[in-house]
């Protein structure tokens, strides 16, 4: 992000004095606190830290965090967010949305936010369902799932956040979990990185959802079906006993098992974040055959939107006045004596 | 000093005694849409206001980019009104029709007046072209027009002819037809043809064959019509300049004087602007303005869309600019729900909308008024959103400085309506002194307004307006948001007290802002009587000509134009019930009218028109006898 002087704040800095109105046992408590515990680790600056959300339960975020914070309307984050740091590029903004508000109702801002490379952190907390209007299902719901307006089962095939947000030019493309102990560490990078950021957080809806991604983030399951991507180290998970390799001939990635830990005869891939064809394949892996790929999958940046937008501005207004009079009487004229 | 009131084409053509040069002109220039009728009827603008005469412009073109060769549909029009008196309006009926091919003679003859003057190209009178015309025998030959006078020739060969000597081929040479038809009305009407040789040699630069054919052709068409004048059939007429107010002048379109208004309020304030558009007949133009204008701290944003355009304005008023966007109608549809936020927040912002015929796409080129009640009335729950019409081009950067006034002084998004006709409709200007307007400096609030430190972002001020916090100033972080918030912290509050409380201060805030605004004048005539007309936004002219002329002929009848439409002047609601009769006459069903009535119980009566077209003076005048009956 921006490179500002450091500020030293604590934890406590960054609460507000407003009661906390998520239900208890929801994971966006744990996200709020990843968070409230990453922005001093930053060196963040309250003053200049803008929290802009939309509408849902994610979205409720910005009253909670002592920072300027902006809750605006279903969707449109993004284009908020947009005019704001094309006002003034030194805020730092995070976005804050959901899988009904920046999948659904705001998709279109979403892929504009990306394809633009605004410079901003986007968190998408992806409950799979509308929580705030009382357990819809959202487009993030897997196929089959039951909810009031999918009484039989919902018959559409879900959108994948991430796979999304790569289609549409992005150039942070990380995952995590509500609860992960490594969320701070992909914030940073997310944060870290100069443009559009794009996290999608898996956020355990307790009331409507609940325990949905268990077939990962439990406990007994973990080890054996998160793949964490780090720069330069080999996809490996299930302790180091498997890896992911690539089928040259099928064109695809493949489970490999890796015997006394030697990776490389088992042709296990090194992690690359700046191979974006790479990247597409680490978002698509089918889960179930393949563990879910969670870390800084891609990082690769170039100029953001601001930056390039706000240089050309600067250049048409070199040697130029701002003389208004002039300007309207600029083109032909004629005068009339008195 | 000109006495004669001629307004009708006797003395453009010979044969006729008739000594007296016209008071004013109506000419229209009808074409193919690519026949570049617009570009034609805009340098015949330039160098009639070179001429010093006042003007009223009408550009009439089909929504269809290039709509097929020939067809009916495919018309472009420019109609121009000018003369050595004040222009108010683009005319009623042309005296002049200068139809480039059959259809454009078949759209545009049944607005000729009487006698009126046809000029056409022959050369495009094939059977192919009466044919898509849906004419079975070619007007120029059956008599048909007789009751007009006809001038035909083949305007086509003659430029052929004329440019023959630059080689090119017969499409491009065919392309310099309207510049020797420009030629003619030129000749016809004693203009300068210098100020248009400049200009194209300054379009043409890097091709200067295409320049100089060009300019062939344009003085062969003003040879033409010497030639002609001494053959009998034209006759050239000078109209004397109009006696104007001393000082410097030039045309302008709404779309520019909008831009250059927003620009001035923006410089008044004290504020960078941040303009967020999104492409639309007939308000983009205002975008293609301000991306020329970065160095006056403009910084323009093409969105993804209408919302997102709205919501980046929002955004950057938030940081500190002065948020701007602009639309038509079906596109302020799609940001209703942001200017909502916008008035739940608390955040200034112009959004200007250049109104089109609707409902749905509509008539995305033609004129109506029919988004009053959407200005006025048209959000989710108690939004109330000042509103301003503009009623003509020049007035229009008058009324931009007024809603940046509005907008920053009570912090409130503002409504500033025009319409597709003064969008790209020109008139003259007096270049105005930006000096010599009242700046109002926007002041934030840089530090804690509240007991103890606390930041009070909705603690009001004398006019009810909140403070405005620039995002990133330090110490004093605060949320804002669309749910009800508590009176004073902005905290989420949606308690029965809080939501009565706040629902009352942003009512009160905006109904204060009638103390702000001059008091209701009469625009022409008496402060009571029997008749009055009522007008707002581009109805202007005709309403005030037509009122003009029924006084000339002794009728009590008066005109009172609003410029402010929410909330109004205080003393408006009185100064009507002055008359015994009143009358609005609005390009829509009769929206201000009920307005009007809801708010001052006043038996307004409407006279409507929804046909695209602007109401002529012939109208409005009719309706003033009819009431006065």
């Amino acid at each position: 992000m921006n490179d500002l002087t450091p500020i030293k704040t604590t934890i406590k800095d960054w609460e507000t004095d407003q009661e906390v109105r998520w239900c208890p046992g929801c994971g966006d408590y744990a996200i709020l606190k990843a968070v409230q515990r990453t922005l001093p680790e930053l060196g963040a600056d309250p003053s200049k830290t803008v929290f802009v959300s939309g509408i849902g339960c994610s979205s409720r975020f910005p009253y909670y965090i002592e920072s300027y914070g902006f809750h605006t309307i279903h969707g449109r984050a993004p284009a908020f967010a947009t005019g704001i740091k094309l006002a003034n590029p030194e805020l730092d903004v995070w976005l804050i949305t959901g899988d009904g508000d920046g999948m659904s109702i705001g998709g279109n801002h979403t892929m504009h936010v990306i394809r633009r490379n605004v410079n901003t952190q986007i968190l998408l907390f992806n409950n799979e369902i509308y929580g705030l209007t009382k357990g819809q299902y959202s487009p993030t719901s897997r196929e089959g799932t039951h909810s009031p307006t999918t009484p039989l089962g919902s018959v559409d095939h879900p959108a994948s956040p991430c796979a999304f947000a790569l289609g549409a030019g992005g150039r942070f493309i990380a995952r995590s979990y509500d609860v992960s102990k490594d969320l701070p560490v992909v914030l940073k990078a997310a944060h870290a990185h100069q443009g559009a950021a794009f996290v999608e957080i898996f956020q355990n809806c307790i009331v409507y959802n609940k325990d949905r991604f268990d077939d990962f983030t439990a406990k007994p399951v973990v080890d054996a079906t998160q793949l964490w991507t780090r720069h330069g180290e080999p996809l490996l998970f299930a302790k180091g006993s498997k890896g992911i390799a690539f089928d040259a001939a099928a064109l695809k990635l493949k489970v490999v098992d890796v015997v006394d830990g030697d990776w490389q005869a088992a042709g296990v891939l090194v992690h690359d974040q700046t191979n974006r064809g790479l990247a597409h394949l680490l978002v698509e892996m089918p889960f179930g055959a393949f563990p879910m790929a969670l870390g800084v999958i891609y990082d690769d940046p170039r100029p953001t939107y601001e930056s390039a937008l706000l240089d050309q501005d600067s250049r048409a207004r070199a040697g130029r006045s701002a003389d208004l009079g002039k300007l309207l009487a600029k083109g032909q004229t004629w005068t009339v004596a008195g | 000093m000109v006495t004669a009131t001629i307004d009708g084409p006797e003395g453009l053509t010979g044969g006729k005694a008739s000594p007296a040069a016209p008071e004013a002109v109506v000419v229209r220039f009808a074409g193919d849409s690519g026949d570049g009728m617009q570009l034609t009827g805009g340098q015949f603008t330039l160098s009639t206001a070179l001429a010093g005469n006042d003007l009223a412009t009408f550009p009439d073109f089909p929504a269809e980019i290039r709509a097929p060769q020939g067809t009916l549909f495919g018309v472009s029009a420019f109609q121009i009104n000018f003369g050595s008196t004040d222009i108010d309006t683009a005319g009623d009926q042309p005296d002049v029709l200068i139809a480039m091919n059959p259809a454009a003679l078949k759209v545009n003859l049944a607005s000729l007046k009487a006698g009126g003057l046809i000029i056409a190209d022959s050369g495009e009178f094939t059977r192919r072209n009466l044919e898509k015309a849906k004419y079975e025998v070619s007007p120029l030959d059956d008599g048909s027009l007789d009751k007009w006078q006809l001038l035909s020739f083949d305007i086509s060969a003659l430029t052929l002819q004329a440019v023959k000597p630059f080689g090119l081929g017969n499409k491009e040479a065919l392309r310099c037809k309207n510049m020797w038809t420009l030629g003619l009305a030129l000749w016809m009407f004693d203009r300068d043809r210098q100020p248009l040789i400049d200009w194209l040699n300054g379009k043409f630069a890097k091709s200067p064959l295409l320049a100089e054919a060009n300019i062939a052709a344009l003085n062969a068409g003003h040879a033409f019509g010497e030639t002609a004048e001494l053959s009998g059939p034209l006759r050239q007429v000078h109209i004397p300049a109009v006696a104007s107010e001393p000082g410097l002048y030039r045309t302008v379109t709404g779309a520019e004087s909008i831009s250059y208004g927003l620009v001035a309020g923006a410089q008044l304030a004290g504020l960078p602007m941040f303009f967020g558009g999104y492409p639309i007949t007939p308000a983009s133009s205002i975008l293609h303005n301000l991306v020329k204008l970065k160095e006056f701290g403009v910084t323009t944003f093409q969105a993804e869309d209408e919302i997102a355009a709205i919501a980046s304005a929002i955004g950057a008023s938030y940081a500190g600019s002065l948020g701007v966007t602009s639309s038509s109608g079906p596109g302020i549809a799609l940001k209703g729900e942001a200017m909502g936020l916008a008035v739940m927040t608390e955040l200034p912002l112009v959004i200007v909308n250049s109104q089109r015929g609707g409902p749905s796409t509509g008539l995305p080129t033609k004129t109506e008024q029919s988004d009053l009640y959407q200005a006025v009335y048209g959000r989710n729950g108690d939004a109330p959103i000042p509103v301003i019409a503009a009623r003509s081009p020049g007035d229009a950067f008058d009324c931009a400085i007024e809603a940046v006034r509005i907008a920053v002084q009570y912090m409130t998004p503002v409504i500033l309506l025009t319409d597709g006709y003064i969008a790209n409709a020109a008139e003259p200007w007096k270049v105005p002194d930006p000096s010599t307007y009242t700046p109002f400096p926007v002041t934030f609030l840089e530090e804690p307004n509240g007991p103890d430190g606390t930041v009070l972002p909705y603690a009001r001020d004398a006019r009810g307006a909140r403070p405005w916090i620039k995002a990133g100033t330090p110490g004093l972080m605060h949320r804002i948001g669309g749910i009800e918030k508590n009176p004073l912290t902005g905290n989420i509050d949606y308690s029965p007290a809080s939501h009565q409380t706040m629902t009352d201060a942003r009512k009160a805030k905006i109904d204060g802002i009638a103390k702000s605004i001059p008091p209701q004048e009469v625009t022409l005539g008496e402060a009571g009587g029997k008749l009055v007309l009522v007008g707002w936004g581009s109805t202007f002219g005709a309403i005030h000509q037509a009122v003009r002329r029924a006084r000339r002929r002794g009728l009590d009848v008066s005109h009172v134009h609003v410029r402010h439409i929410w909330p109004m002047p205080e003393n408006l609601g009185d100064l009507l019930k002055g008359y015994d009769k009143v009358l609005v006459p609005e390009m829509n069903t009769g929206q201000f009218k009920t307005v009007l009535r809801d708010q001052f119980l006043v038996d307004a009566k409407p006279l409507n028109k929804t046909s695209g077209q602007p109401f002529t003076i012939a109208e409005i005048e009719a309706a003033i006898e009819a009431a006065l009956a």
